[in-house]
């Protein structure tokens, strides 16, 4: 299927495509077996300049945006979910700083997470603030030209080994989420701790872990944009992020299709190929229809942010929603084709299948995707679209 | 400090396929890539250049479409490149080749440092280099599996050659040549912006009258003393028995049959 990308964009393209094929499919079972963060690739990455696909040049990148940004983190996942989320983490957490920071805090933050050199996080969900994330308990009290952070993080994509955080906390606790702020906080700075590494299902080449702030002072201009923007700025960046989680689906789901389909051209049973069998046709006939279905709404999605349209969170859900729900069934599929084999560790459609089960529940689970493209539906019915 | 680097665009051997007919390998649909051994060099000159202040030349003799090389290389963060390019270039052979490019390397004198791949994939001979230096006049060490130090006071290079049973270290004056093996290190890949600017790069093309030559008849296929009549595949001459059944079965037939041979 020709996209009919520009001369970048294929470019980008193919050197993710190489970088993902020299550097990580060998690798990938490793990195998986031994939950460990993939900091070799990383760097590759950045030596290729691919962290800043996404970021204007006069901070670093490259002049792309989420578009571009997509095109990487699906090719990443077509061999490894979780190399692929470390690389989009970072860019989840420079997109507050873009969206929203100031001239000096571009300047200062995006070049080095552009160039690789230091990774980017962002941090919003906590033990009881998940899908209801107004109710965040982290406070930031302002105190002379300094706010003070105290409260804890969970599941923090890329948390211990990100440089540049942003944090979302409560400035006034009396105007609910309108009370949110968010703030650029620096790994080293004093009070600012990890918690232990996260020991999850999938992804687990990727590091989770918690943020704990005690009596963490950053100083006030850290704060983006002003104090209780908080919760505007998490919801435009997971609105602007979201296609690039469902990029993600998309390639893992791709890597499951083609493991399959090569899979199914050698098996033999009773004399034959097991591609030559309807049953097995028609299951890779649907899953490669459902991959190039959630390809084309995830790349329409990014390509209307990049288009600077405002009301972006319907399309942004529904290209998570849709890919992610694909990819977990196509990975699903790709291990009932390849049967027995498909459940070893030793074929890495298991892994994919562990992987894809994430994208249907971080930045925002589907059903809360599902609220969001159902009040807008609403939304847009009520002022006579 | 100025480094040359000399590479050639080979077939991409993963994909190679020889005409049953005419036991020539099919060029058609074959897509061209750097050959691999160039790419330690290239790799090499550019780990230099980000410890001293090194310009990095590279050069590559071969069709109009060879310009694809000398991007590659400018993508990985090469400075400059130069095609050497014309048809009285055609069918040289090794030594013909490395004439012509130790003409092109006399025009961009001063140099400090030559560095090519041990050997090209496709002709596999690992003479162009060591022939260059002789061309040139100047000293070439091949099978280079570390440059340990260049002393740009003193201009001397001190490295390891890889020998069969250890390395050699030797220390050479400057200029020199320098064949590498894949040991040397491990080729990053293109970059975007790299990309980016190679896409936009000027690369001059230099014919056989950009060179400065005492002679015609100096290049290309007259000037080969050696020529290439035919390439064949040799005929299998082996008879290929193939045992089968149970493991354990095939097993006994197998050290039988060996002992027959006196093998065992």
């Amino acid at each position: 299927m020709d996209y009919f990308l520009t001369e970048d964009q294929q470019m980008i393209q193919d050197l993710a495509r190489r970088v993902t094929q020299e550097k990580i499919v060998p690798f990938r079972a490793e990195f998986d077996e031994r939950e460990e963060f993939a900091w070799d690739i990383m760097n590759n990455l950045a030596e290729m300049d691919l962290f800043g696909v996404y970021l204007p040049e006069e901070y670093g990148g490259v002049g792309g945006g989420c578009f571009e940004l997509c095109l990487v983190v699906e090719e990443l996942s077509r061999a490894c979910g979780g190399i692929a989320i470390s690389f989009a983490a970072s860019a989840l957490g420079a997109y507050p700083i873009f969206l929203y920071g100031n001239d000096q805090q571009k300047k200062k933050y995006l070049p080095q997470i552009a160039a690789g050199k230091k990774l980017g996080a962002f941090a919003l969900t906590e033990a009881d603030a998940g899908s209801d994330a107004g109710r965040i308990k982290t406070t930031a009290r302002l105190d002379g030209d300094q706010y003070v952070l105290n409260g804890t993080k969970q599941w923090i994509t890329n948390g211990g080994e990100a440089e540049i955080y942003t944090v979302i906390a409560m400035t006034d606790k009396s105007r609910g989420s309108r009370g949110a702020s968010a703030f650029i906080v620096e790994k080293g700075t004093p009070g600012f701790e990890f918690g232990k590494k996260e020991k999850k299902m999938g992804i687990r080449s990727s590091c989770t872990r918690e943020l704990i702030f005690t009596d963490c002072r950053v100083l006030k201009e850290n704060l983006l944009s002003r104090a209780g923007m908080g919760f505007i700025i998490a919801m435009r960046t997971l609105d602007t992020s979201r296609p690039g989680i469902g990029a993600q689906a998309v390639g893992i789901a791709q890597g499951a299709l083609d493991e399959a389909v090569t899979y199914a051209r050698e098996r033999v049973q009773f004399g034959k190929p097991i591609s030559s069998f309807q049953a097995i046709q028609h299951m890779m006939a649907d899953m490669a229809t459902q991959v190039e279905a959630a390809r084309a709404l995830v790349y329409m999605a990014a390509k209307n942010i990049d288009s600077g349209a405002k009301d972006i969170s319907k399309i942004s859900a529904m290209s998570k929603v849709f890919a992610s729900d694909v990819a977990m069934k196509v990975t699903t599929d790709a291990v009932q084709i390849l049967g027995g084999y498909g459940y070893m560790r030793d074929y890495p459609v298991e892994k994919m299948m562990r992987d894809a089960k994430i994208t249907q529940i971080y930045e925002g689970t589907n059903q809360i995707q599902r609220n969001v493209i159902a009040l807008q539906l609403i939304k847009e019915k009520a002022k006579g679209k | 400090m100025k480094i040359i680097i000399c590479i050639k665009q080979v077939p991409e051997t993963g994909n190679i396929k020889i005409d049953p007919e005419t036991h020539t390998l099919i060029r058609s649909g074959v897509p061209s890539i750097v050959n691999p051994l160039d790419l330690y060099a290239v790799e090499e000159a550019l780990r230099w250049k980000e410890k001293l202040s090194v310009t990095t030349t590279v050069i590559t003799m071969g069709p109009p479409q060879a310009k694809e090389a000398l991007k590659e290389a400018l993508s990985m963060g090469i400075d400059e490149g130069i095609l050497l390019s014309d048809p009285q270039f055609a069918g040289a052979d090794t030594f013909a080749t490395s004439y012509t490019l130790s003409l092109a390397i006399k025009k961009l004198m001063p140099y400090n440092l030559i560095l090519c791949g041990k050997q090209a994939i496709d002709g596999d001979t690992a003479q162009v280099g060591p022939g260059i230096a002789e061309h040139l006049d100047i000293p070439h060490l091949a099978y280079i599996r570390k440059i340990e130090e260049i002393d740009q006071k003193k201009g001397t290079l001190r490295a390891q050659r890889l020998m069969d049973d250890g390395y050699e270290i030797i220390e050479v004056k400057l200029p020199a040549l320098l064949t590498v093996v894949k040991e040397i290190n491990e080729p990053r890949l293109p970059s975007l912006k790299g990309k980016m600017r190679a896409r936009k790069a000027d690369l001059p093309v230099w014919k056989a009258e950009d060179l400065c030559h005492e002679d015609e008849g100096f290049f290309g296929l007259s000037a080969s003393p050696t020529q290439v009549k035919t390439i064949f595949a040799p005929p299998s001459k082996v008879n290929v028995e193939i045992i089968t059944g149970e493991a354990e079965e095939i097993s006994q037939l197998l050290i039988e049959r060996l002992k027959t041979q006196k093998i065992l």
